[in-house]
């Protein structure tokens, strides 16, 4: 099976003209694979006066890093995006195509994999090299995990989460690369028409860089319920985070959920209440330094992922334990 | 852009209230069989509003479409009862088994022999497969434009549809100037209709379509498992590194040693 290895491709996305961490990480991650598999790694970047950030993106590994920088590229718009990507990829033929599980790169990884008729497989939780060095994605499913290859066709393409993978370290590669501009393509009328983009500031103490975070799940019951597990994120000056459900019965914005389709946070203590432990919110969370469960259900599987377990219901103990929280605090500023 | 026939894409899921019944059985690595029942997946009853609201506004039809077991006709009786025209469901044995390309490729045939329609709604994601690529994948088979993420649409008369998706720190606004184009919703867009009596005695009377391969003259090697590019290579059960210590004792012992840890750790 002597068959020439393609290289390695990392979609890095970037907004404001700042590189995406998630984009980072992937080349961290693309440098590994395409080492292992002696290829090179090369890299895509679409935007506007963002050549200079070729540099940075050397440091981290990528061989070769192909810019299409133009006006028109500022945001990401599919029919300008995608038919440079597959173009390009048609003509490289990489072997493993990369990209970030953000709202962009969700919509366009499928879109550019549709076209070159090659399989996806979404919200990754671990990439390695199989015995027949195939892309082994690594997905939670059915209380285990499962493994997706893409055996026939080219290139095996996969989204990943932010915070899956560590940032490339500095002592990484000190190493230049070649810079290849792409040409823009004349701008056809297109079907549809980015009229704007409004950026919004996120409220609350956000998941990403909190030191500290409750979650809660199913077991909170209702809306009163809730209300409770808002009030333990406040009293500690936690972040708020959420399972799956709690999002469906709309008590919490789907930004807030934890997890495999969600985000991937490492605080320094996680409290989880009311949640059964499934492996698709605990993937997001496995970097925790501290980790307390409160659920009533002595064999509920999240006892065997944490740390500290405490069982109670959650509707009964948690006005007792903020409570005691109040106590504390107003303990600590008496003395 | 005038919308006169929309094509809902609904799936039938597990009911995901009991879908942690379905387990790798660890020691034979295959999954423990389970008979959950199948219900529809919650975010396509977003797209069916999003679907049957419009088509109030300018006068469209309305067809619910999924692929899936026989048991999904039963889902499709409800979007039916939920105010859906017509109904079809794309089944077949050598449909078993596809990954998201596969399904995407079976829909877009389904949809195509039916007649190109002006909008597909689907929902953002399911949740039992839960890839979210399927919209965008049948908007490459059905060679047209996609937007994901759906939070807001509106018509405008002949100049098209206004669309609002989400980003990750906003959203973005974008003009459709032409159909067909595929909406990929999210639960934010709206709130679903209950389905009324008479919607119930009105879809009594309706026949769901039953579609299987030769219907839509596609070779069975493009559909299923042999039409998947991608394949499950494996199944383990994982391990967790942590091992547990139970906080026990009184409700309020157990707060109180709860808020010893919070304190030990410099939370409080
Ligand atoms: C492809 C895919 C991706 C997914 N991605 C994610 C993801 O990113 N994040 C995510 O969270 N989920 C995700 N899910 C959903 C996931 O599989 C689970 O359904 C979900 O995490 C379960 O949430 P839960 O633990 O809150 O609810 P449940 O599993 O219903 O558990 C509720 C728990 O609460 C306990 N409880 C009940 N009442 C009380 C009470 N009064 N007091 C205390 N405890 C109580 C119960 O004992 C139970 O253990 C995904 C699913 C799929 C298929
Ligand atoms: N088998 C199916 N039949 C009909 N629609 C489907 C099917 N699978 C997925 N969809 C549609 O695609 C959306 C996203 O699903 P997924 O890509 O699996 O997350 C769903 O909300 C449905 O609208």
């Amino acid at each position: 099976m002597a068959r020439e290895i393609g290289p390695v491709w990392v979609f890095v996305e970037q907004c404001g003209g700042n590189v995406l961490p998630v984009s980072y990480e992937l080349v961290g991650k693309g440098r590994e694979l395409a080492d292992e598999l002696g290829t090179s790694l090369e890299a895509v970047l679409l935007g506007d006066s963002v050549t200079g950030l070729a540099g940075e993106l050397f440091r981290g590994g990528v061989d070769r890093l192909y810019v299409g920088d133009d006006v028109l590229l500022k945001y990401y718009q599919p029919e300008m995006y995608v038919p440079m990507i597959v173009d390009l990829a048609r003509e490289r033929k990489p072997e493993i195509f990369l990209v970030g599980s953000t709202a962009c790169g969700k919509e366009l990884a499928p879109l550019v994999a549709a076209r070159l008729k090659t399989g996806i497989s979404a919200h990754c939780i671990d990439l390695a090299l199989d015995g027949n060095r195939l892309l082994e994605q690594i997905i939670p499913a059915y209380g285990g995990l499962i493994s997706i290859v893409c055996p026939e066709m080219r290139p095996q393409m996969a989204t990943i989460a932010k915070g899956v993978f560590a940032l490339p370290g500095p002592a990484g590669r000190h190493g230049t690369g070649e810079l290849v501009e792409l040409a823009v393509p004349q701008a056809e009328p297109m079907k549809t028409e980015l009229l704007e983009v409004v950026y919004e500031e996120a409220a609350g103490l956000t998941l990403d860089s909190a030191a500290t975070i409750v979650a809660g799940g199913a077991g909170a019951k209702d809306a009163a319920g809730w209300r409770m597990v808002e009030v333990l994120a406040d009293e500690l000056g936690a972040a708020l985070g959420a399972t799956r459900p709690p999002v469906d019965e709309g008590w919490i914005e789907l930004d807030r959920m934890i997890g495999q389709s969600g985000k991937m946070v490492t605080p320094d203590f996680y409290i989880g209440v009311g949640l059964s432990g499934e492996l698709q919110h605990m993937v997001g969370i496995v970097g925790a330094k501290l980790m307390v469960a409160i659920n009533n259900d002595p064999k509920a599987p999240v006892f065997d992922q944490v740390d500290y377990g405490l069982v109670d219901d959650c509707q009964e103990f948690l006005p007792v334990l903020i409570a005691k929280i109040r106590q504390f605090k107003q303990g600590k500023t008496a003395a | 852009m005038n919308v006169r026939k929309i094509v809902v894409c609904v799936k039938a899921v597990p009911d995901p209230k009991r879908a942690s019944e379905i387990r790798i059985d660890p020691r034979t690595k295959t999954l423990t069989r389970a008979d959950v029942p199948l219900v529809i997946n919650q975010l396509d009853r977003h797209a069916m509003e999003a679907a049957l609201k419009l088509a109030g506004e300018v006068g469209a039809e309305v067809t619910a479409i999924s692929m899936g077991p026989p048991p999904a006709a039963a889902v499709l009786k409800e979007c039916l009862a939920m105010g859906a025209g017509r109904a079809v469901l794309l089944s077949d044995r050598s449909f078993a088994g596809a990954d998201a390309y596969a399904t995407a490729y079976t829909l877009a045939k389904g949809i195509e022999v039916d007649g190109m329609p002006d909008l597909v709604v689907c929902g953002m994601s399911s949740s039992d497969g839960s890839t979210e690529w399927v919209a965008p994948e049948l908007s490459v088979f059905l060679d047209c434009p996609v937007v994901t993420g759906v939070i807001g649409l509106e018509a405008t008369g002949n100049a098209g549809l206004k669309v609002s998706a989400r980003l990750d720190n906003g959203y973005r606004v974008v003009k459709v100037n032409g159909g067909p184009v595929v909406l990929a919703v999210t639960r934010e867009l709206n709130t679903p209709r209950n389905i009324s009596f008479s919607g119930i005695i009105k879809a009594r009377k309706k026949e769901v379509a039953i579609w299987n391969l030769e219907r839509l003259g596609i070779a069975a090697a493009a559909v299923g498992q042999d039409g998947s590019p991608t394949i499950i290579s494996g199944m383990r059960v994982a391990e967790s590194t942590r091992k547990v210590q139970m906080i026990e004792g009184t409700r309020e012992a157990k707060a109180e040693e709860l808020v010893r840890l919070l304190a030990a750790a410099g939370v409080l």
